[in-house]
């Protein structure tokens, strides 16, 4: 966590009747972090939202947002913070500047609206009547109402859903925009890939519980697990016996002339390999391909890993 | 992995921010939504016409039964039946208009979205009574443009008449707007909005006086009807509007104008604290 504290929440547990939805969550987010919330359909990350947005009350735990309580906050607290709900209401009759501007009115300092709308990527589309929108048009114009009062703290809920790629670019340029001006963001997301790409860190919400937080790039041992080297064993290497690489700590599988080897050490042991192939008169490895677990390949393995588990033991395994 | 890019600037940086700033006045809040509302109403061209339409086509129909005085007076029934439909009218286009398209807002997220803003509520009632205002003043003229040219009503003739004219139609309108605003939490969703609204809105006319001489309707419907502002409307818009003579067929046996000022002022009143006791904005209390 860089910069200050903008939110914070520990314990935070919240039951509807009987049913517990979030058992214990802690987040910390600091200032200037695009921070994903990452998570099955049903783990917690809309009702995380709700509560840290003041939409939805707590049943224990501390929440503090931009150094309040979301529970009661005023209205002084909600003009520093934004938020693009997955559904935003309709302003059909209304043009998309009309729109714009009327929030802007609600704000004590707004952005100026015209810079807001090129900004969002609807420029062209400032007179168009918001009912005659596309999908990721009107997305985009969801973001700009969440953007309009100048947030220092902005939640947006699946903000790239529905977007075409190039769409998404703009999107993912635009929080970034929005980051290194010293603005906050907190998103959910399904996009594995976007919280790859766009966030400093992330948070693994699965059954009302964070069963992992940190950058996209060492969630669940990433940078230092285990890679997975492949090749196609053709040629003078048809059938021949491996090298015995267990030494650097690496374990093999064949299946029809395709090689996989796990290893902690890929470098030492594909240094073995190598020698091996120039043994056998061969100087390459057919289809070498050399690669780290995936943030989906963890993501997933951690979901199939908590849906093994038995729901009343609430501590996850470490997983990867 | 923020870092980087070629970011355009937005003029955003925080340091720039104010914060000794307050947010906007309640009052600058709800004329800007005033503003909106209206834009947004008359723009839905088919929703308009067919409000609009819909007194008016009763009063047509109603003024084409009904022939002759109304029984043992001097007055023609069409013109009793266009005071009663002029506050019939008063009621659809705030009462029913609002509670449904607060419904259908409360459905599709607009509400939401909008208590996400710093707004207070205060101002989106605001915003909401004055478009409802705006509305049932036009469905008023629109009625007595229709009356006088078709039916042979007559305009108040005094200032004072013009007086208790104004004064019905304005409290009728707050009345009902606060109420409308209120009794939209009945309505479970937005589907549901049509006929949770139909329900008081057409029982009351029909209770109210205002397609029959209120004094031939049986007495618990008098009663019943006596407890909501339409029966009130409807006597108040009969007394600047008929003769001073057809106070003899009024429950009463006069005008009431005191009692009609008390029982709308108080719905007025009893609708805004409504309002504020049921209307759920979504933000999480304390």
């Amino acid at each position: 966590m860089p910069g200050p504290e903008v939110i914070g929440v520990s314990g935070l547990r919240k039951s509807y009747g009987a049913v517990p939805v979030l058992h214990g969550v802690d987040l910390h987010v600091g200032r200037g972090e695009i921070f994903a919330l990452l998570g099955p359909n049903g783990a917690g990350k809309t009702t995380t939202q709700e509560i840290l947005t003041g939409f939805s009350s707590r049943s224990a735990g501390s929440v503090s947002v931009l150094g309040e309580d979301p529970a009661g906050a005023g209205s002084r607290w909600r003009a520093r913070i934004g938020i693009v709900p997955q559904d935003m209401g309709s302003f059909d009759q209304l043009t998309v500047k009309e729109v714009v501007s009327h929030f802007a009115s609600l704000y004590p300092d707004p952005l100026p609206v015209g810079s807001v709308i090129e900004r969002t990527g609807l420029g062209g589309k400032a007179n168009e009547r918001t009912s005659r929108l596309s999908g990721g048009q009107r997305r985009r114009l969801d973001i700009a109402l969440g953007i309009v009062g100048r947030p220092e703290l902005v939640f947006l809920d699946e903000p790239t859903t529905g977007l075409d790629p190039q769409a998404r670019r703009g999107t993912w340029d635009l929080i970034r925009a929005l980051a290194a001006d010293g603005t906050t963001v907190m998103l959910t997301t399904h996009y594995l890939d976007e919280v790859e790409v766009l966030c400093d860190r992330v948070a693994i919400l699965l059954r009302g519980k964070v069963a992992e937080q940190g950058a996209p790039a060492d969630i669940g041992g990433r940078a230092h697990g285990e890679a997975v080297i492949e090749f196609q064993a053709e040629g003078p290497l048809r059938g021949a016996e491996l090298p015995t690489v267990q030494q650097v700590g690496a374990s093999l599988g064949r299946a029809e002339g395709q090689v996989r080897i796990g290893t902690a050490a890929p470098a030492a042991t594909l240094r073995v390999l190598l020698e091996w192939s120039a043994r056998l008169g061969s100087f390459d490895l057919p289809g070498l391909t050399v690669t780290r677990p995936t943030l989906e390949d963890v993501y997933l393995r951690m979901i199939a890993a908590d849906a093994a588990t038995p729901a009343s033991e609430p501590e996850l395994e470490h997983v990867a | 992995m923020t870092g980087g890019t070629e970011t355009t600037a937005l003029e955003y940086r925080s340091e720039s921010r104010t914060p000794e700033r307050w947010a906007p006045s309640i009052g600058r809040v709800a004329a800007a939504r005033a503003g909106i509302e209206l834009r947004s109403y008359f723009r839905n061209r088919q929703a308009v016409v067919f409000t609009f339409a819909l007194p008016l086509v009763l009063l047509l129909i109603f003024g084409a039964i009904y022939s002759g005085n109304a029984p043992g007076t001097h007055t023609p029934m069409k013109q009793v039946l266009i005071a009663g439909i002029i506050a019939s009218g008063i009621m659809s286009t705030t009462f029913s208009s609002l509670a449904v398209a607060i419904a259908v807002e409360r459905d599709d997220g607009t509400l939401r979205r909008l208590a996400a803003t710093p707004m207070s509520p205060v101002s989106y009632f605001l915003g909401k009574v004055a478009q409802a205002f705006v509305t049932g003043v036009l469905e008023t003229v629109v009625l007595l443009a229709v009356g006088v040219g078709l039916f042979g009503l007559h305009l108040p003739d005094t200032g004072a008449r013009w007086f208790t004219f104004v004064w019905v139609v304005v409290l009728g309108i707050v009345a009902c707007s606060f109420l409308g605003i209120a009794y939209s939490r009945v309505a479970p969703n937005a589907r549901a909005a049509a006929p949770v609204v139909q329900l008081p809105y057409l029982g009351l006319q029909l209770i109210s006086g205002v397609f029959f001489v209120f004094t031939s309707l049986p007495g618990f419907m008098q009663v019943i009807a006596g407890c909501f502002p339409l029966k009130w409307m409807a006597q108040g818009l009969r007394s600047a509007f008929l003769s001073d003579s057809f106070q003899q067929s009024e429950a009463a046996g006069s005008w009431e104008h005191g009692r009609t000022a008390l029982v709308l002022g108080g719905w007025c009143l009893a609708g805004l604290l409504l309002c504020l006791a049921t209307f759920k904005w979504g933000r999480a209390k304390k």
